[in-house]
């Protein structure tokens, strides 16, 4: 009987060892918006896309939003951050009041001179590696033509390690009609650039698509 | 080495390397083919005894787990019986003391009734009104001629008159004493139906008495029956365990499904107090917040229903004083109740982040928000749900019992199944080897055919020569040589 006991008990403790509080999965998306030029007539789409991450994301994961203009390494580029709460009460709040901010941005949003890409890719993941999620994502809504401002120092490895970075919507421009290799070519450097720094590189043209976005 | 190098040991060509081996092969099997026979026939043979005495063990074995089967059935079904013999007789015993306590004050109420009745019943005998005395002196009279005198006739008239007002007055007090009886006969009425009511409610209870008894005596036959260990009634009784074994298991599943709709209700708003994003193995610190609420609802109601005697699965709660087992009557229906008030409010809170999430997700596809009608109806339907849910899965004890004492009969059966197909496929085994042995013999002999027409023909040349019967030593020669056969 006092084995019997003995056994229980030491299961029990195997168990309950076994079974200790573990941290979730959680997500941390960054959204990169560019407004330069023409494309901010594409910014319907964007708010579509970031209706898409509300409804996806969970309680734990994170969010942020930025555009892309000038110079773009810097928070005041930022739109709307948050980290949804733990409570899911509090955290459909959070998007209520996120979606607030990103339908805000795009009915007042103006175009800008310059198209600092790297600069708001450079921040996004900084922000990302603060929130120590574990899956970590920078979506880059643009059509990935970089117009840096004289003077601007870019061409360096960015540090984006475990970090997948997302081209969503890359239009072809007028010149890329004219020479589709460009825009393979433009393809192909941002690629190289997300490789160097240790991150994932996708594409995803097809918006009604998205719900494989986040799939890991 | 390879194995091409060992087939081309003898040769370059390969065709006759192998011819030497096969040469070679046979005369060695050749010369071992008595060793190699006895070798193959003690293999086989000593397969088939051990198979065969696997086969006898697990029979024994299945033996000894029928009738421990059959013990664990009669065992089951004699408490069974006994518990039904003691609950009937707490029944009669209340009947006695409900009903025929009271008899001897019935009886006297019965005795006074009819001692009442019969009072009532001389009272009320009728007394037929006398006859004056003078009615023949007047009768007399009345046949006295009249002659026309109108004196006599005058006498006769007042006579008449006399007679007819004696008469009338006579049937006055007739009636008169008539209607008194009859006001007796109606006071004896209540008396009547009282001592009917009587008389019914202990005919009821004698009736009940005797329906019990029948009752009794049947369940007293069964219980002497399975004392002698009849195999009748060891069968009915396994008939019946099985039977609960299913239904039991039946009502467990409905209970089961009961339970995750019950999970599905609190889950979700547990993450409101839990969170929503722990995890503790791989499970969601919410989910598994759910699951225990139910658990516990569930032991919650096994603890109620032992202490209600209900059920019988923890003796130290039965063998509790009766003090005690009403506390913890109160103690677990309490916090039952409280449980079934927590998860009332959590299914309501649920309501309210389904309606959040859904004016979220309008919102995110972005439509207006639309304003429902008859909204309250699922949520008073959901905190009712989630009101009911754990009072209803607190009788899961009930099935449960039923299914645990079914579960030892029924798990007695199929094992004592299962050890008898074993049993027949090890015999089946040890004769196949056994077969197969003797299949082996013959197949060694046909691969060494061609010395053994050689050494037959030599034989047959040397009893031709010696005048004897070359088919007798033939006989002889296969069983010196070839080895015993199994």
């Amino acid at each position: 009987m006092k084995i019997h006991k003995l056994l229980v008990t030491v299961i029990l403790c195997a168990g309950l060892i076994a079974c200790g509080e573990k941290a979730p999965k959680t997500k941390a998306v960054y959204m990169l918006i560019d407004t330069s030029g023409t494309y901010t007539r594409e910014l319907d789409k964007a708010q579509k896309i970031g209706n898409y991450l509300l409804g996806s994301l969970n309680s734990g994961d994170s969010l942020a939003m930025a555009r892309i203009d000038s110079g773009s390494f810097s928070e005041k580029d930022i739109i709307s951050k948050v980290t949804f709460d733990m409570r899911p009460s509090l955290a459909t709040t959070q998007k209520h009041q996120f979606k607030r901010q990103l339908d805000k941005f795009v009915s007042n949003a103006k175009p800008s001179a310059h198209t600092d890409i790297s600069g708001a890719v450079l921040q996004a993941a900084e922000f990302l590696n603060e929130t120590q999620a574990q899956e970590k994502y920078i979506l880059i809504f643009s059509d990935l033509e970089e117009d840096l401002v004289k003077g601007q120092i870019r061409d360096f490895t960015m540090p984006l390690v475990q970090i997948k970075v997302i081209a969503l919507n890359v239009t072809k421009l007028r010149s890329d009609n004219i020479d589709p290799r460009d825009y393979l070519n433009r393809l192909d450097n941002w690629e190289k650039r997300v490789y160097e720094g240790g991150g994932l590189w996708k594409v995803v043209n097809d918006l009604d698509r998205l719900d494989k976005l986040l799939d890991s | 080495m390879s194995i091409s190098e060992i087939i081309t040991l003898w040769s370059d060509n390969r065709g006759l390397s192998l011819l030497i081996w096969t040469v070679l092969l046979v005369t060695a099997m050749y010369l071992a083919r008595s060793s190699a026979h006895q070798s193959i026939a003690a293999a086989a043979r000593s397969l088939r005894a051990a198979l065969r005495m696997t086969a006898a063990s697990l029979v024994a074995l299945e033996q000894r787990m029928v009738k421990r089967n059959q013990q664990v059935i009669l065992q089951a079904g004699q408490e069974s019986t006994e518990r039904a013999i003691e609950r009937e007789f707490q029944r009669v015993n209340a009947i006695v003391e409900r009903d025929l306590s009271g008899y001897p004050a019935a009886q006297r109420t019965i005795t006074d009734l009819i001692g009442r009745i019969e009072s009532d019943y001389q009272a009320s005998n009728e007394t037929p009104p006398s006859p004056p005395e003078w009615l023949a002196a007047v009768d007399t009279i009345s046949r006295i001629e009249k002659g026309g005198d109108s004196t006599v006739s005058q006498v006769l008239q007042s006579i008449q008159e006399t007679i007819e007002s004696a008469h009338e007055e006579t049937v006055k007090a007739y009636r008169k004493s008539s209607l008194d009886r009859l006001q007796v006969l109606k006071k004896m009425l209540p008396s009547w139906r009282g001592l009917s009511q009587t008389v019914a409610s202990m005919s009821s209870a004698v009736t009940d008495l005797s329906e019990r008894s029948v009752f009794i005596d049947k369940q007293m036959d069964k219980y002497e029956r399975i004392r002698r260990k009849d195999e009748q009634v060891a069968r009915a009784l396994a008939s019946s365990s099985l039977t609960q074994f299913f239904v039991a298991g039946l009502v467990l599943v409905i209970a089961t499904f009961g339970g995750l709709i019950n999970y599905q209700l609190i889950a979700l708003p547990m993450s409101e107090m839990v969170g929503g994003v722990s995890e503790i193995g791989g499970w969601r610190t919410a989910d598994i917040a759910a699951m225990v609420i139910i658990m516990v609802e569930v032991a919650m109601g096994l603890f109620l229903l032992e202490s209600l005697r209900i059920t019988h699965l923890f003796p130290i709660i039965s063998s509790m004083d009766d003090k005690m087992r009403k506390r913890m009557v109160f103690v677990t229906l309490t916090i039952l109740t409280i449980l079934a008030t927590v998860e009332a409010s959590l299914a309501y809170m649920r309501d309210l982040l389904a309606l959040d999430r859904e004016a979220l997700a309008q919102s995110l596809a972005g439509a207006a928000a639309g304003n429902v009608e008859f909204r309250w109806i699922p949520s008073i339907g959901q905190m009712v749900m989630g009101f009911i849910l754990p009072f209803a899965l607190a009788f899961v004890a009930i099935p449960l019992e039923s299914f645990i004492h079914a579960s030892r009969t029924v798990i007695g059966l199929v094992t004592a199944s299962v050890v008898r197909v074993l049993a027949y496929a090890a015999k089946m085994t040890g004769q196949m080897m056994y077969q197969a042995g003797r299949i082996t013999i013959h197949v060694y002999d046909m691969a060494i055919f061609l010395p053994l027409s050689v050494e037959h023909l030599v034989r047959n040349s040397k009893a031709a020569h010696e005048g004897d019967d070359p088919d007798g030593i033939n006989v002889t020669h296969d069983e010196t040589v070839g080895g015993t056969k199994p």
